[in-house]
């Protein structure tokens, strides 16, 4: 795939012409070459489809009724020139590359760009401002963020200046959308008030509002909801323009199982739609969880919608919602992008079933995480005679072959329900299986994975006798 | 023809309990359970009077088939005793009746039942004595079958069978399995059913009953030759040829004199018709069909027994050493929840075994006491009275386990566990564990401090007798080896809680 990109990095300036053809044998390259235009590479495509340009969804933005893309552009993952993710990766940000896919997403209708002072270690505003500074002002929204997030720049002076250098690296004189960054984070409410309220930085910001430079103000939340709850009954008072919350469809209700600290999307998203402020969908992939799911969960996405990927699940999910604005993802790779735009232009809105088949889909995930064990043997022996990585691999194994019944109202329950308990006794003798497992925690200091074995032992035992006594799940 | 009906009926009941007895899965249960139902003995014991008026109809009406079809030990003993005839034919010779002995068999385990020693109950209850049979002699050769086809299948990267411990749960049991089906079948080999006829409190019963039998096999004197080639074809000893009588009391209605007599003269007929019978005389006599030794030729299996040795589990290298859980001296014995308590059980068991091969946890075995002998108890070293499982309350055909439902089971108190300090990890080892707790499937165990002044001591269990049901899933599961630090104490009188 690199190479492909290289090969059109040369001839840049041309290809927003040809961007529609060109662009769209990128994932079919490897086998037809790269064609360029003509009828046989656009028959040669034609599994794939054509990206189209003019197809994006929109949404209307209430207060100033500008059309926002409801795919939205999230600059925190901007590739390096080592083709790694910028914020995985020390190394310089492949400013080419970035230009590429910005010029690709703006040639497909996105027009929402968000950044943040933090992103990328601190590169990705600037890189974001070269990129889009190429393009006229009023052909993209910029969304940045107060990310004065080290008590160092808790102050005043030192917030006000992060605020005026946002400016500086994006090139522009207004911001389209400003969000105060993360508010709910680090202790809550304490660390909230003395980012924004103390020092005064939030009525700076409504100020500056009313100045025009910056003509939606808003926030994201991420931990304590006591934070947004407040802030929303402030609604009055602050009129948020937009909201940025976390919502796929496993935080939609299951938040607390991913993170103790968390609220179900469905509450965060009720209270936005309640009070009529758009939402804006941070995490729409769950970290990228949603579009890795283990084999059997890809079999049953793929069986539903042949021509969807994996991803594109996650983003109907949040894009489906009437209250949303727009959804972020964070795109370091042309596929990523294309993949993305096919899901949003346009949109094919979720049905009910498909809503609940998320819901189970959901379920099934929560459920089987893989343990990350790789048979090292550091934890054995037991002391009390467990085979340890012998009841993890088996555990792994049948969510990895996909033979783990995600409910007890599955169609092939009754048969996985079998194939588990069988496979269980034939892996690991009964005597050696997790419930023997007291806890006695010897095991946990070994295990070069940090893999809380007592835990998982307990989680497996349950599940056994989840299907043993044939409880509802 | 009334020859082969009755041992293609035999064929399929026979088939049918000793799979009731083999069958791990139970499957076998849903189709044929009731087999075991409407055996005589255990429908008694089980008060199912509707049962006992059709057993007892079904031989007024045609003698004792009953002996012939249904009871699995009869049967068994048919098959022995065909084998016995290949080697030499004609063997069997008319004699009289033993009353003394067959009345006082029959006075003795009425003394029993009503006594309610179990042990002499089960020993002589024809049934029981073949489940006895089945269960030790046959169903471990069954099970190491079924786990060759798991071993292949293991390879195979099929779940169609899955592998199944084999081991001996009662070493007097299986000796007494082991000589009762001795006894039986050198009886029935030299002299057909002797067993039956003097022994077997069922048939005794059954002969009470059949001297009055509407159908029975008369001979025409008219016809009879005197050649005596139906006494001598008779298992049950009971043609008088000389004195062209029957002792309908023994006749099991196996209808073998009807085929055997070259001049047609025995017929399967009602009693009033005996006078008409010489104006009509009967062709009974079917030509001899070779066809039917294959009948029985599956049945070979019976007499390929061997001795049994428990399978010893290899240890893995790399694996920490478990040692094997020893049993912990119980004041009172447990029994499985349904018995409701040990005295409906040592009163209703027959010891027919056919709880204990159906647990699929390894918790019931045959009891070793005098009285109890052969009955169910339950103990805990290799399982527990899982909460899902009710398969011996379902099987037991005497209503020494009643029926009952898993939400019943959750709820009978048939035990309370009790601590045992000195063998309790933390306290030997300060280490914390809490397993009981954990698998408490009533929630009865609480983790306590072992010392109340020091926040910081490890935690010991502290049972709730009232909540416990006395599954023993803390004492399986106790990590503490051989004896646990959780152990059960059974009740005499099952309560719901």
């Amino acid at each position: 795939m690199k190479n492909d990109n290289n090969k059109k990095g040369i001839d840049r300036r041309e290809f927003l012409k040809r961007i529609g053809l060109g662009a769209a044998v990128v994932s079919a390259a490897s086998v037809t070459g790269c064609g360029g235009k003509g009828s046989g590479a656009a028959q040669s495509v034609a599994a794939a489809g054509d990206i189209p340009t003019d197809k994006m969804t929109y949404r209307t933005n209430p207060k100033t009724g500008e059309k926002v893309s409801l795919l939205g552009y999230g600059c925190m993952r901007w590739p390096t020139v080592g083709d790694e993710s910028g914020r995985d990766s020390a190394e310089e940000l492949d400013q080419e590359q970035i230009n590429r896919l910005v010029d690709f997403a703006i040639a497909h209708g996105v027009n929402y760009f968000d950044t943040s002072p933090a992103y990328c270690r601190g590169r990705s505003e600037r890189a974001t401002g070269v990129a889009l500074s190429r393009h006229p002002r009023d052909s993209y929204f910029i969304a940045t963020k107060l990310s004065n997030f080290a008590p160092s720049t808790w102050g005043r002076e030192a917030s006000i200046a992060m605020y005026r250098n946002s400016f500086k690296e994006l090139q522009v004189d207004y911001i389209d959308y400003m969000l105060l960054h993360g508010i709910g984070m680090g202790n809550g409410m304490p660390d909230f008030e003395a980012r924004y309220i103390d020092n005064g930085v939030l009525d700076f910001l409504l100020a500056e509002r009313e100045a025009g430079r910056i003509r939606n103000l808003g926030f994201s939340y991420h931990g304590d909801i006591a934070v947004f709850n407040r802030l929303l009954a402030e609604h009055d008072k602050y009129k948020w323009d937009f909201v940025q919350i976390q919502l796929n469809y496993v935080d939609w209700k299951h938040a607390k199982q991913t993170n103790e600290r968390n609220t179900d999307a469905e509450y965060l998203y009720g209270e936005l739609a309640k009070r009529n402020i758009p939402a804006i969908i941070m995490e729409p992939l769950l970290g990228g969880r949603l579009s890795n799911v283990h084999d059997h969960i890809a079999a049953k996405l793929r069986e539903r919608r042949h021509d969807m990927s994996v991803a594109s699940w996650a983003f109907r999910f949040a894009g489906s919602f009437p209250g949303v604005l727009t959804v972020l993802s964070g795109m370091t790779y042309m596929e990523h992008l294309q993949d993305n735009l096919r899901t949003f232009a346009p949109l094919d809105p979720l049905t009910d079933d498909d809503r609940e088949f998320l819901e189970e889909t959901a379920q099934a995930l929560l459920r089987y995480p893989t343990i990350p064990c790789n048979d090292c043997k550091y934890c054995m022996p037991c002391p009390f005679g467990l085979d340890i990585p012998g009841i993890l691999l088996h555990f792994n194994k049948c969510i990895n072959e996909g033979r783990m019944p995600s409910s007890s109202r599955d169609a092939g329950y009754a048969k996985a329900r079998r194939e588990f308990l069988i496979g269980y006794d034939r892996s690991v003798p009964r005597l050696r299986q997790a419930d023997h497992c007291i806890g006695c925690n010897q095991c946990v200091h070994h295990c070069p994975q940090s893999i809380n074995i007592p835990a998982q032992m307990r989680r497996i035992d349950h599940f056994v006798e989840d299907l043993k006594q044939g409880r509802e799940f | 023809m009334l020859r082969k009906i009755r041992i293609l009926l035999a064929v399929v009941c026979f088939v049918s309990i000793t799979l009731l007895f083999l069958d791990f899965t139970g499957t076998v249960h849903a189709w044929f359970g009731w087999l075991a139902k409407v055996q005589l003995l255990p429908a008694v014991l089980a008060g199912n009077a509707v049962i006992v008026a059709a057993l007892a109809l079904l031989t007024l009406l045609f003698g004792r088939v009953y002996c012939s079809v249904i009871c699995p030990l009869g049967v068994m003993q048919d098959c022995v005793a065909w084998i016995g005839k290949r080697t030499k034919k004609n063997r069997y010779s008319y004699s009289p009746e033993r009353k003394w002995l067959r009345y006082g068999m029959f006075v003795l385990f009425i003394a029993a039942m009503i006594a309610g020693v179990g042990s002499l109950v089960a020993l002589l209850a024809p049934y029981s004595a073949y489940g006895r049979i089945a269960s030790n002699l046959l169903a471990p050769l069954w099970a190491w079958g079924n786990n060759v086809l798991a071993y292949f299948a293991e390879r195979a990267d099929s779940y169609a069978f899955y592998s199944v411990d084999v081991w001996i749960k009662s070493l007097t049991t299986l000796i007494v399995a082991a000589v009762s089906f001795v006894v039986i079948a050198v009886l029935a080999w030299r002299n057909g059913r002797t067993w039956c006829n003097t022994v077997c409190p069922v048939g005794t019963l059954l002969g009470f009953l059949s001297r009055f039998s509407l159908l029975r096999p008369t001979i025409d004197t008219e016809k009879c030759n005197s050649c005596g080639l139906c006494a001598r074809n008779c298992k049950a000893s009971c043609i008088d040829s000389k004195n062209h009588k029957i002792d309908y009391s023994r006749c099991v209605a196996c209808m073998d004199c009807i085929d055997k007599c070259h001049k047609g003269a025995i017929s399967y007929s009602l009693r009033k018709k005996t006078v008409q019978q010489q104006e009509q005389p009967q062709p009974a006599a079917e030509p001899k069909n070779a066809g039917r030794r294959n009948f029985l030729t599956g049945m070979g299996m019976l007499a390929a027994t061997s001795a049994l040795r428990a399978q010893e589990k290899v240890v893995d290298g790399g694996l920490a050493v478990i040692a094997d859980k020893k049993i912990p001296a119980r004041q009172t014995p447990i029994v499985p929840p349904g018995a409701r308590s040990l005295s409906n059980m040592a009163s209703h068991c027959t010891g027919c075994q056919l709880c204990v091969s159906v647990c699929p946890n390894g918790v019931l075995r045959p009891s070793g006491g005098l009285m109890t002998l052969m009955q169910p108890e339950s103990s805990y070293e290799r399982g527990y009275c899982r909460p899902e499982c009710t398969k011996c309350s379902e099987v037991c055909p005497t209503g020494a386990i009643r029926k009952i439902t898993r939400a019943e089971k959750s709820s009978i108190q048939i035990g309370h566990a009790v601590w045992v300090e000195s063998n309790c990890l933390p306290v030997t080892d300060g280490v914390y564990c809490g397993s009981c707790a954990r698998h408490c499937p009533a929630g009865a165990i609480t983790m306590i401090r072992y010392d109340a002044d020091d926040p910081d001591a490890p935690r010991v269990p502290s049972v709730n007798v009232e909540r416990c049901i006395g599954c023993g899933a803390c004492e399986n599961l106790c990590p503490a080896r051989p004896f646990s630090a959780i152990y059960v104490e059974g009740h005499e009188q099952h309560r719901t809680i």
